[in-house]
């Protein structure tokens, strides 16, 4: 087996005295769809947020795409892609205009720009609206543009910050169409979302709780370690201890 | 009151520009009933929503809340209804009891009168009454934003997405908050783009598009599901779903959870020849342990079959 895509081991930050993660320990395979879950506040973001190299570990240490995050985050940066909920796209400029300048941010060959852009608009269906500015086009379509853009430099990882928020059920399933295909080829996905059946289609997730991992492994591993029916019941059983299921 | 209704919609037109945000609306809301309005964003809801808090006019068509009109009775209703807008709308740099006496003096009122209304929420939030509302949770923020759309004790709740962006947990919570004054005899109109949400209101209206797909009791609404369904799993799910798609009678195939939804197009056959042919095929197609079993249809199948039924049209 080939090294993990990303490899997390005791990773801790601190905010003064508030411990936001607090010491986890995990590994995501190459094309591996990773769900990684909690509540509000759990230190899913913080934690996102180190492994891109936006924020700096109090302690622990975590390797990306095999290199160092503290030491060698450009080297990391080069092969990760993000997709934040609030896209990062361009309102004003069109499709195709996105998708020239981020392979530009990116450093990907005119040549491969061109082809690229292509591949994309027919991958999602966009043929007729390469020149529609990003404001025109419905949600749906920009948050799978902005998918598409975050793997034109084919990053080994691809970080997903609640991608599919608010868009209906058929586009969210397209979306995750989208993803299934990026990790048949290689690429590995870590996603977080408050969709719980959206965690159902990860080959494996992990739930944190006040910054610790709290349970980790394929969904039905999960479930059935904790005797649970439903994903919704094993949330609500690490995140509301006190609360009947 | 005229016929008793809490809300009556007609015909409720809105555009803006060339886009037709409401596209001839029609429900009605019952005296202590909890209304869904289930759709994604950009479906027309907050507008629907603006109008019915009197803050919005619509094109054409009429809108009743508590047997007044919406235009013609505005000042008469809004201190009648309690209206949570989706975007948080408190003032983040007061304290939580700050924002609540706030909104209390806006309607001449106190946040005392009120307690018995609120109590049920305060005391989960009482404990954080002195932080200021932008160092709050998302669903402590939702359940303060709750709370003042209280405070004057209106006779009609309209929230606007109030669950939008707040974890699995937090949404569960709110929810038993919405019910437990639904049961006070609250009438309650509620937006949400959770589809699983639907099945806590006592009625809904699917919404996509400025139009609504459906409205009915939320059971109903997956019984008026009209093809035989199935939950096909195991294996790998990019194969299955390429296989299935490709079977002469599939109508619909979607990833759904730990299995995928399967629509057959063959109205009133046996589903377990349906599901014999099936089987067949898959292993046909070269994939092995795979498990079928016909399921009935929830919220979200109903609610992608109403979609594409209304594309085609």
């Amino acid at each position: 087996m080939s090294a993990p895509a990303i490899d997390a081991r005791e990773l801790t930050r601190r905010f003064g005295k508030f411990t936001a993660v607090n010491a986890i320990t995990f590994h995501v395979n190459p094309g591996e769809v990773f769900g990684f879950l909690g509540a509000n506040g759990a230190g899913k973001t913080t934690a996102m947020r180190m492994l891109i190299g936006l924020l700096v570990p109090t302690s622990g240490s975590a390797t990306v795409a095999g290199y160092d995050i503290t030491t060698q985050g450009e080297q990391v940066r080069r092969r990760i892609g993000y997709m934040s909920q609030r896209f990062s796209l361009y309102e004003d400029l069109t499709v195709r205009e996105n998708i020239t300048l981020y392979g530009g941010i990116y450093g990907v060959s005119d040549r491969d720009i061109a082809v690229r852009t292509g591949e994309i608009l027919s991958q999602i269906g966009l043929e007729h609206a390469g020149d529609d500015l990003v404001r025109e086009i419905p949600l749906g379509w920009k948050q799978q543009l902005a998918f598409c853009v975050a793997l034109l430099h084919r990053p080994q990882i691809v970080f997903l910050d609640e991608p599919t928020g608010g868009v209906d059920p058929i586009t969210r399933r397209r979306f995750w169409e989208l993803i299934y295909q990026a990790a048949a080829q290689g690429t590995s996905v870590l996603v977080t979302t408050h969709y719980l059946d959206e965690a159902e289609y990860c080959n494996r997730i992990s739930i944190m709780v006040d910054g610790a991992i709290a349970a980790m492994g394929t969904p039905s591993a999960v479930k059935r370690e904790l005797g649970a029916a439903s994903l919704d019941e094993v949330f609500l059983r690490l995140t509301r201890p006190g609360a009947a299921a | 009151m005229s016929n008793g209704s809490a809300v009556e919609v007609s015909g409720l037109v809105r555009r803006f520009g060339k886009d037709i945000a409401l596209d001839r609306i029609s429900f009605n809301v019952q005296p202590g009933e909890l209304y869904g309005v289930i759709g994604p964003d950009g479906a027309g809801k907050t507008t629907l929503f603006r109008i019915l808090a009197t803050l919005m006019l619509p094109d054409e068509g009429t809108a009743r809340v508590l047997g007044r009109d919406v235009v013609q009775d505005l000042w008469d209703l809004r201190t009648r209804i309690g209206y949570m807008p989706g975007r948080f709308s408190l003032y983040p740099d007061l304290s939580v009891a700050e924002n609540l006496a706030f909104f209390a003096s806006l309607f001449t009122t106190t946040v005392e009168e009120a307690r018995e209304t609120i109590d049920p929420i305060w005391v989960q939030l009482e404990q954080f009454s002195s932080r200021r509302a932008s160092a709050l949770s998302g669903g402590m923020k939702q359940k303060l934003a709750l709370c003042c759309a209280l405070v004057h004790r209106p006779e009609i709740l309209f929230l606007d997405e109030p669950t939008t962006g707040v974890d699995a947990v937090s949404r569960r919570e709110f929810w038993e908050l919405l019910r437990r004054l639904r049961d006070d005899g609250l009438p309650i109109v509620v937006s949400t783009p959770y589809m699983d949400e639907a099945s806590l209101c006592d009625r809904v209206s699917l919404m996509q598009a400025g139009k609504l797909l459906v409205t009915n009791h939320p059971a109903e609404i997956g019984r008026s599901y009209p093809l035989p369904l199935f939950a096909v799993g195991g294996g790998n799910v990019l194969g299955l779903l390429g296989a299935l798609r490709r079977y002469p009678h599939a109508m619909a195939v979607w990833p759904f959870g730990e299995a995928l939804h399967y629509t057959d197009s063959r109205v009133g056959t046996d589903p377990t020849l349906i599901e014999r042919e099936l089987r067949a095929y898959i292993e046909s197609a070269g994939l092995h342990e795979v498990t079928i079993r016909p399921i009935a249809a929830g919220i979200e199948d109903a609610f992608m079959w109403y979609m594409t039924q209304e594309r085609a049209a």
